[in-house]
C-alpha cells in the first residue's frame, strides 16, 4: 500500500485504572494510521504517542497477534473482534474508513470482570474445563493409538469445534452473558470420540453447573455467539450441549 | 512437504577455505574455560541408553512425593505436559505463566504436525531414521544420545495425545493420517490440518487443568519469573511478579524446571507470539546456568514481509507453500515496482530454480532464506519499501492454478491463502503472494545434561528453552515433538533421579539468597521506573532488533558482528540511563513488563554475537560469510567446532566463559550436505 492513503481517526475508549474504579470513555485522536496495520498495531500507535506524552498507555491483552491463541478480543463499535469474523489481532485498519470514530470496549460480561483499562478476568473458563473438560488418562497409560479407530467424520466434526480459541467473544456478544457456546464446543469435542465416552454424563453436568456458578448466563437461541465466533463454531454444539445434559440427567446425574 | 533426502558428500570431499585454525575471531570477547562433560548419558549401545538410565534413576517413594514441592515455568508443550505428569505422579506443582490462561503459550501457533516414528505407512520409517534424520537435519550440531531418545520416545507421544482426545486427521477406515515434510523421504508427520499446536496444547492444558481440580497442581496465570533463587549452589526456587497487582512474591520448591521457550524475540520482529522473552532462561544464565550455542537461529523463508514500520510481529505461512509456488524476483531492478502480471516470463528470474536445479524451490530453509535475502540486498526486492529497500519476493501460483485450477489450489492450500489475504489486503488467486524469511525458532538455549539438567543443580529445562536436540537446525514437525518428549517421557523419569536426595532442607524467606533475589527484582523495578528518560521501550526493542537481523542475521561475519556488538553495548548503556517506564509497579503495567524483558533481550543479544563470532563456520542456521564453498554454500569445519559452545556468565562487564563440549558421533558419520 502506498503511504497516501493514511487515515485519522477518532478513538473512544474504555479507560479504567483497575477493577474497583470506576472507568469511563476517553476520546483521542489518531492520525496517519495505515490500512495495512492491524488493529492493535493502530493501538500500539497511539500507545507511543501517549507514552511521549506522559499520559498512561492503553492497557489491552494480545499474544500471538496471529488469531490462534484466544488472547485479544475488543468490543469495537458494539461488535466482538469488530466488523469482520475474525479475531481482533487479525482485523486490519483497511476494514475502517478515514476520518472514522471507533468505540472500543473490553467484553462485557459479570463473569470477566475488567482488570484494566481493555483487559478482562477470563479465569472462569479454566474453572469450567477443569471441571471434566478433559478425558482423565495418566501419562504413559495409553494404548497403542490405532487401537480404537474413529470414523473420519467423527474426528472431523471433533476437531472443527476443538478449534475454540477461549478468547470469550461469545459470552461478549450474548445478551445473556453465556458461555454455552464454548462450553459445547468442548462437550462435543470429547463427546464425537471414543475415548470421551466414558466421563461423558459426569462431564457435561459437571461443566455447566460451574458455568452457571461463575455468574454466566443462560442460552435463549439468540445465536449471536457463532455470529462473533471467529472460528464460527456452529450454534449445534449448543443442541449438543443441551441433548448430553438430558441424557446424562436421564442417566441419574 | 515433499523434500527429496538431501545429496551427501563426506566432509573429507568438500572444498575447504582457509584454514579456520588460524583464527580466533572472537578473542578478547570471551575467556576459554575448562571442558565440560555431558556425566548422565549412559555410554552403551545407543538404542539402550534411554532403558538404562530410567532404570538407573532412583525412584521416589510415592508417600514421599507429596512432599516434594516443583516449580514449572512456562505451560506450553513442554511445561504444561510436564506440570500435568508430575502432579499424576503426586508432586506438589506450582505452574507459571504470563498470559492469562495456561492454554495460550505459543506452541498454540504450530502449524504443520508432529513427527513420530510409528511406521503406519510401512514406507521404511523406524526409531533408528527419524534419529539419523535428525542429527542431519541439524547439520551434525547435536547430541546423538538426545536425539536417539527423543526418536524412541516419539511414538508414545501420539498414543497419548489421541487417548487425550487429540483429534488428529484421519484415514476413511478411522486409522491415523500422516503426511511428509521437511526433508525426509517417509510420512511421519501426524497432523490436525494446519492447526497441530494448538490440538496438541489443548491436550496438555486440558491434562494440566484436570491436575488443577485434583489439587496436585496450583496455576499462577499473569505471573513472570523475574529471578531464580539459588541456595547453596542449588536452585530452590523463584521470585515472581503478579502482573495485576504487581505483588512481588518468593516461589521456594525443592526443584526448578524452566519451559519457558525460545528467545527469537531478540530480533524484535518473528513469528514468535508479543510476551515470549528470554527473562526466566536469561535469570538463570546470570546464576550459574550455561548458555548454549546461543547463536544457532532458524530463520524461516515463508512468512509474510514486513509492510511498514508499525509492524508489532510477523506471520508465517506454511513452508508446504513452495510445493506449488514458484519463487520469483525481476530480473532488472527497474520493473520492481511495476505489477508482476505485467512482467513478462522472459524478465523473470525464479533464482532458486536456477542456482539448484536440482531442488528448485525445495532446497531448506536455511538456503531458500539466504537465497531471498541476497536478491533483495542486489535491488531486486518486490513490495512496498521499508526503511528505504523493497524486502519481498514473489511466491507465484499462476503456474499451479493452470495445472490444478483454482480449486485444486483451495482444496490443498485451504485456509493459508486466505490468511494471507486477510493480513495483506491481496488476493493471492490473482496476484502473486509476496513472502520474506523471519525468524521463528532458536535452536540455542539453557545447556542441560542427558537429564535436561542445567548446570545449577535442581534446575531442569524442557522444549525450546533448552538447547539438546536439534543442533544448528531444526526440521519441520520437530518442535512438537520435543516439547512432548520432554515433558510427559523424559523429565519426569530424570527429575526423580534428584528428587530421591530431597525433600532438601527447609529454606524461609529470610534466609539472605532469597533476600538477595528478592531485593534484586525490586531494585530493577524502581530503577525501570524511576529512570524517566526519553525513549519508549518498545524504541530500544525495535533497535536491537535491527543491530540483530543486520548482524547476526541470515549471514554474519567477523566484522559484522564486531560492529553489532559495539553497537549493542551503545543501547544497553543508553537504555538503563534513557529510557522512560511510566505508571506504578502495583498495577497492570505493561510497559514495565517489557523494559524487564528487553533489559534482558539487550544482554543475550551481545552473547549470540559473540557465539557467532567464535564459530568461524556454517552450519544450519548458522552462516559466516566467511566459510563457505566457492559456489557460497555453507562449510562446516568440523574438525574445529565439532562442539557444543557452553557460555557461563561471568558477571556484568565481564567477558564470558567459554566451555566446550565435544560432539562425539559413535552410531552416525559426519556428512556434508549439498543441495545442488
Amino acid at each position: 500500500m502506498s503511504d497516501n492513503n493514511h487515515m485519522s481517526l477518532t478513538l473512544k475508549i474504555w479507560r479504567q485504572p483497575d477493577s474497583v474504579t470506576a472507568g469511563a470513555m476517553h476520546t483521542y485522536q489518531l492520525d496517519d494510521v495505515s490500512p495495512d496495520m492491524s488493529f492493535l498495531e493502530m493501538l500500539d500507535v497511539l500507545n507511543e504517542q501517549l507514552n511521549a506524552k506522559g499520559e498512561d498507555p492503553v492497557a489491552f491483552d494480545s499474544d500471538c497477534r496471529e488469531g490462534i491463541c484466544g488472547m485479544c478480543g475488543l468490543m469495537i463499535n458494539g461488535d466482538a473482534h469488530g466488523p469482520e469474523v475474525t479475531t481482533t489481532c487479525q482485523l486490519h485498519m483497511r476494514s475502517f474508513s478515514d476520518g472514522e470514530t471507533i468505540t472500543i470496549e473490553p467484553w462485557r460480561a459479570t463473569a470477566f470482570p475488567v482488570i484494566k483499562d481493555l483487559v478482562v478476568d477470563r479465569s472462569a473458563f479454566d474453572r469450567i474445563i477443569q471441571q471434566g473438560g478433559y478425558i482423565s488418562v495418566n501419562t504413559g497409560s495409553a494404548p497403542e493409538a490405532h487401537s480404537v479407530p474413529v470414523p473420519r467424520d467423527d474426528a472431523m466434526r471433533a476437531f472443527n469445534v476443538a478449534t475454540c480459541i477461549g478468547c470469550g467473544a461469545c459470552v461478549a456478544a450474548c445478551p445473556n452473558g453465556s458461555a454455552s457456546l464454548f462450553m459445547g464446543a468442548k462437550i462435543t469435542h470429547l463427546g464425537e470420540l471414543p475415548q470421551g465416552q466414558p466421563e461423558r454424563d459426569s462431564r457435561v453436568v459437571d461443566m455447566v453447573a460451574q458455568h452457571d456458578h461463575e455468574g454466566f448466563g443462560g442460552c435463549t437461541n439468540i445465536g449471536q455467539c457463532t455470529a462473533a465466533c471467529p472460528k464460527e463454531i456452529p450454534l449445534d454444539v449448543i443442541s449438543q450441549l443441551n441433548k448430553d445434559l438430558r441424557t446424562a440427567l436421564k442417566h441419574g446425574h | 512437504m515433499n523434500y527429496e533426502m538431501p545429496d551427501t558428500v563426506t566432509a573429507a570431499e568438500a572444498s575447504q577455505d582457509t584454514p579456520a585454525e588460524m583464527t580466533d575471531d572472537a578473542a578478547g570477547y570471551y575467556t576459554p574455560g575448562e571442558p565440560l562433560v555431558d556425566a548422565k548419558a549412559p555410554t552403551g549401545p545407543i538404542a539402550d541408553r534411554w532403558s538404562d538410565r530410567k532404570f538407573e534413576a532412583r525412584l521416589v517413594n510415592p508417600s514421599n512425593r507429596r512432599k516434594l514441592d516443583v516449580i514449572i515455568v512456562g505451560t506450553g508443550l513442554a511445561g504444561a505436559s510436564a506440570a500435568a505428569t508430575l502432579g499424576e505422579a503426586g508432586y506438589n506443582v506450582k505452574s507459571f505463566c504470563y498470559q492469562d490462561s495456561p492454554r495460550r503459550a505459543h506452541s498454540i501457533a504450530a502449524q504443520g504436525g508432529i513427527n513420530a516414528a510409528k511406521n503406519y505407512k510401512e514406507d521404511g520409517d523406524s526409531v533408528h531414521r527419524l534419529f539419523y534424520d535428525t542429527v542431519k537435519g541439524g547439520d551434525y550440531r547435536s547430541r546423538e544420545s538426545n536425539v536417539y531418545r527423543l526418536a524412541e520416545v516419539s511414538t508414545n507421544i501420539i498414543d497419548q495425545c489421541v487417548a487425550q482426545g487429540v483429534p488428529f486427521a484421519r484415514e476413511y477406515g478411522g486409522l491415523l493420517d500422516n503426511r511428509s515434510f521437511g526433508g525426509v523421504q517417509v510420512s511421519r508427520t501426524f497432523y490436525a490440518r494446519g492447526q497441530t499446536g494448538q490440538q496438541l496444547l489443548i491436550g496438555a492444558y486440558q491434562a494440566l487443568e484436570r491436575q488443577v481440580a485434583a489439587g496436585t497442581v496450583q496455576t499462577f496465570t499473569r505471573h513472570e519469573m523475574l529471578e531464580l533463587i539459588v541456595v547453596d549452589g542449588k536452585a530452590r526456587g523463584i521470585v515472581s511478579r503478579d502482573m495485576v497487582t504487581g505483588a512481588i512474591d518468593t516461589h521456594l520448591a525443592d526443584v526448578v524446571v524452566l519451559a519457558s521457550g525460545g528467545y527469537g524475540n531478540v530480533f524484535y520482529l518473528s513469528t514468535n507470539a508479543m510476551g515470549c522473552n528470554v527473562t526466566a532462561a536469561w535469570r538463570a544464565h546470570r546464576k550459574g546456568a550455561y548458555m548454549a550455542n546461543p547463536c544457532y537461529t532458524q530463520i524461516h523463508p515463508t512468512c509474510i514481509p514486513v509492510s511498514g514500520s508499525h509492524q508489532s510481529k510477523l506471520t508465517l505461512m506454511s513452508e508446504s507453500l513452495r510445493n506449488d509456488g514458484r519463487i520469483w524476483v525481476p530480473k532488472n531492478e527497474a520493473d520492481c515496482d511495476k505489477d508482476p502480471r505485467d512482467i513478462p516470463e522472459a524478465d523473470r528470474d525464479y533464482y532458486l530454480e536456477r542456482i539448484y536445479p536440482s531442488f528448485g524451490n525445495l532446497v531448506p530453509r536455511d538456503i531458500a532464506s539466504r537465497a531471498a535475502k541476497n536478491v533483495c540486498d542486489e535491488g531486486r526486492g518486490v513490495g512496498p519499501k521499508v526503511d528505504g529497500v523493497r524486502r519481498g519476493v514473489y511466491l507465484d501460483f499462476a503456474a499451479a492454478i493452470e495445472r490444478l485450477g483454482r480449486d485444486g489450489i483451495t482444496e490443498k492450500y485451504d485456509n493459508l491463502l486466505d490468511m494471507y489475504e486477510r493480513i495483506t489486503g491481496e488476493d493471492p488467486y490473482e496476484v502473486p503472494m509476496r513472502i520474506y524469511p523471519a525468524v521463528h525458532y532458536v535452536m540455542g538455549g539453557v545447556w542441560v545434561d542427558y537429564d535436561l539438567q542445567s548446570t545449577i543443580p535442581g534446575l531442569f529445562v524442557t522444549g525450546e528453552a533448552n538447547f539438546s536436540d536439534h543442533g544448528a537446525n531444526r526440521l519441520g514437525a520437530s518442535a512438537l515433538m520435543q516439547g512432548l518428549a520432554d515433558g510427559y517421557f523424559v523429565l519426569p523419569h530424570t527429575i526423580r533421579d534428584y528428587l530421591a536426595d530431597g525433600p532438601f532442607e527447609k529454606i524461609t524467606e529470610d534466609h539472605p539468597a532469597v533476600v538477595e533475589a528478592h531485593t534484586s527484582v525490586k531494585e530493577r523495578i524502581d530503577h525501570f521506573l524511576s529512570v524517566n528518560g526519553t525513549r519508549s521501550v518498545d524504541s530500544y526493542h525495535r533497535e536491537l532488533g535491527n543491530i540483530m537481523w543486520e548482524y547476526c542475521g541470515m549471514e554474519r561475519t567477523e566484522d559484522g558482528l564486531k560492529k553489532a556488538i559495539d553497537l549493542i553495548r551503545t543501547l544497553k548503556d543508553d537504555f538503563w540511563r534513557n529510557v522512560k517506564v511510566l505508571g506504578t509497579n502495583e498495577s497492570l503495567n505493561q510497559s514495565l513488563e517489557k523494559a524487564g524483558r528487553v533489559a534482558d533481550f539487550i544482554e543475550l543479544g551481545e552473547l549470540m554475537c559473540i557465539d557467532a563470532l567464535n564459530r568461524r563456520e556454517s552450519c544450519g542456521g548458522h552462516f559466516r560469510g566467511e566459510s563457505q564453498t566457492e559456489d557460497g554454500e555453507a562449510l562446516r569445519h568440523d574438525d574445529l567446532f565439532a562442539y557444543v559452545a557452553a557460555w557461563e556468565f561471568a558477571g556484568d562487564g565481564e567477558p564470558p566463559v567459554l566451555h566446550k563440549e565435544d560432539l562425539v558421533y559413535t552410531a552416525i558419520e559426519m556428512k556434508q550436505r549439498s543441495y545442488k
